[in-house]
């Protein structure tokens, strides 16, 4: 175990996978997006050369080469950038690879990794600053993975090579240069929600790049003596439902953040399964704080405006607290 | 003409060209009994097409195909007792009921996935030949398609990914004139490239047509183009033209006439509106009548071939009509490994 940065420890699970298992190929981009960071993969592609197929701008083409690939063997990771750009994907990814396992009753398998970095990075406009995790989470068969640390980001991608389903993996660009402990050699099981912070007034749900968000504001609260328990899904498929209303019971209140837009997004489906299972756990109603229903504006002050702020995410702790 | 194969050979063609024409007018038939529901698509008209083609294959290699895959499966030996059940739904059929007439697989016989969206197929198998060359296993990916699919986006990333990375890959397009309403010759109203094979030659893929009707000259076009595909070339496109089967002009199949080699001789039985293509077109008629033509067989040993098929096609239907639905409950199974 050691301190790390996220690009170091999502770099060092790349390299580790594609050092033990010659099945892993990369397909696509840098895996760290338009970010500085980005010459780091240099590194990879010098080691691993003969497993990293550089792409044209052929998203629909390039997934569903990936997801042909796992069907004959190997275990690829495909990496979209942009998170939007999966839209371009979207007949392969949700109707052919969601489906494979299931149409073929369970005879054929396709064990591919999307890779791609969701959210509001700074500047992206509507069409560089998608959150489509919600979307997927509607198309049965896909696993889907939201690491929000560098412990998280090792862990689960390690899981996810591994897994017999296609998975994607939802990444941020701004969890990049966040840091923390990370274990030597970890695979962090799907389907295991993880409590960031403890606490015992108020239950904030967060995903992805919101859980560092709900932390600062949670450790703020402190200060005023309100007591935050911040717990991360890492995983919405598989879902860890008991974790979560585990803590909901301890509490009896609930704020959920999360990037996606509001309508049907992933706040909106944790709100219901907490509602249908924990309703009688609650004090009050469940809050959301999602991204406004807008397509992503450009300008600084208005792209600030519509996500989930700090002071939007404290204000709906207040709310809930009465 | 006749492929250049020994005489059995030549025989379990015709025998499965047969099994393919008279399965479809089984399953035709059971649609208009009740026995099952929903859009489907039959391969009447194309068995000189896949018969041919995939008997070029060897096992392990990677098979694609679509909507019409019920041919192409047979061609490769499926029982078609599983694929009627398939189709019906039922607990026996080659995926348990969950793919239904658009999606039967069978892993063994190199089908592992079965896409209905037209062009679904082509980045996959782009997916498998890349895995094969980066595995060095040999195997090759022949995808079947219809022409329709060529005017989806898919192909033409397909195309380009397959041609810049050399992958061994067939992509054999059969045209039956679905999208041209009759004459696949001409351009149709829904493609402005024309002919289709002018597509992956802008992608520097080597493509060439062939009469899909003439078992012989599919044998020898894709047994040439596998070749090149195994030495390493890169991917190969080969356009196969049919004339489509009066049956195709409605949304769902309607058989004009029973099809018995008999017809080959003597097109009368057949309505009169149906009766040209009978007796110039069908591809199961003209291999019939090489084959006597050539006296690799007799009138006599075709009939006795086909009332074989035509008891094994019943038998089939029976056992897929025995075999029970699944339970309900199983619809929960199979989503994720």
């Amino acid at each position: 175990m050691r301190e790390m940065a996220y690009y170091e420890a999502k770099l060092a699970a790349l390299r580790e996978l594609l050092a033990e298992d010659e099945r892993v190929h990369l397909i696509g981009g840098s895996f760290f997006s338009q970010s500085p960071r980005r010459a780091l993969f240099g590194e990879i592609q010098k080691s691993f050369r003969e497993r990293i197929l550089p792409v044209p701008i052929s998203e629909l083409g390039y997934c569903g080469l990936a997801i042909g690939a796992a069907l004959a063997g190997l275990r690829p990771i495909v990496d979209l950038s942009t998170g939007s750009f999966i839209y371009e994907a979207w007949p392969q990814v949700v109707n052919e690879a969601a489906n494979v396992f299931y149409m073929s009753a369970g005879q054929t398998r396709a064990p591919v990794v999307f890779h791609l970095f969701h959210g509001i990075r700074g500047g992206g406009a509507a069409q560089h600053s998608a959150s489509p995790q919600a979307m997927f989470w509607n198309a049965p068969g896909l696993e889907i993975v939201l690491p929000s640390s560098p412990r998280d980001v090792k862990g689960l991608l390690k899981t996810a090579v591994r897994s017999e389903n296609p998975t994607i993996f939802v990444d941020h660009v701004g969890l990049l240069e966040s840091r923390g402990m990370v274990p030597d050699d970890e695979a962090i099981p799907f389907g295991q929600a993880d409590i960031k912070r403890a606490g015992s007034d108020i239950t904030v749900i967060a995903t992805s790049l919101m859980v560092q968000r709900s932390l600062k504001v949670a450790e703020d609260l402190a200060r005023e003596g309100i007591g935050v328990e911040v717990v991360d899904p890492r995983t919405l498929v598989p879902l860890d439902l008991a974790t979560l209303l585990a803590s909901v019971e301890k509490t009896g209140r609930v704020v959920i953040v999360d990037e996606c837009h509001q309508s049907c997004g992933v706040a909106a489906e944790l709100s219901a399964r907490i509602a249908e299972e924990g309703f009688d756990k609650l004090k009050g109603p469940i809050r959301r704080v999602a991204t406004y229903d807008v397509p992503v504006p450009y300008s600084p002050p208005l792209e600030e405006f519509i996500g989930p702020t700090e002071a939007r995410i404290a204000a709906a702790i207040r709310a809930a607290l009465g | 003409m006749l492929p250049k194969l020994p005489h059995n050979e030549l025989i379990e063609l015709c025998r499965k060209m047969l099994v393919i024409r008279h399965f479809e007018e089984a399953l035709i038939d059971l649609y208009e009994k009740n026995e099952f529901r929903g859009h489907y698509h039959v391969y009447i008209g194309q068995e000189a097409t896949g018969v041919p083609a995939l008997a070029c294959v060897q096992d392990g290699d990677y098979l694609f195909s679509t909507h019409r895959n019920h041919g192409h499966l047979l061609a490769r030996g499926a029982d078609p007792g599983r694929l009627f059940a398939e189709i019906l739904g039922r607990r026996d059929g080659y995926n348990k009921g969950k793919g239904g007439t658009f999606h039967s697989v069978v892993p063994s016989l190199g089908f592992h996935h079965t896409s209905a969206i037209v062009a679904g197929i082509l980045p996959l198998a782009a997916g498998t030949a890349y895995a094969a060359k980066r595995l060095k296993s040999g195997r090759v990916t022949v995808a079947l398609f219809g022409d329709g699919a060529l005017e989806e986006g898919a192909a033409a990333e397909a195309f380009n990914l397959a041609s810049l990375n050399k992958l061994p890959v067939l992509f054999l397009c059969e045209n039956n004139g679905g999208r041209q309403r009759g004459a696949a010759a001409a351009p149709s109203a829904s493609m402005a490239a024309f002919p289709l094979t002018d597509i992956p030659r802008a992608y520097k893929i080597a493509a060439r047509q062939v009469n899909g009707a003439d078992a012989g000259a599919v044998h020898a076009a894709v047994a040439e183009a596998l070749a090149k595909v195994r030495a390493g070339e890169g991917p190969q496109f080969i356009e196969a033209l049919t004339v489509r089967w009066p049956g195709n002009e409605a949304s769902w199949p309607i058989a004009p006439a029973k099809t018995s080699v008999a017809l080959a001789w003597n097109v009368e039985p057949v309505p009169e509106a149906a009766r040209g293509w009978y007796r110039d077109n069908d591809p199961v008629l003209i291999f019939v009548r090489e084959l006597v033509g050539a006296k690799v067989a007799t009138r006599e040993e075709i009939a006795k071939i086909e009332q074989t098929v035509q008891a094994a096609i019943q038998e089939a239907v029976r056992f897929a009509l025995a075999s029970p639905y699944p339970e309900p409950e199983t619809a929960l199974e199979d989503v994720f490994a």
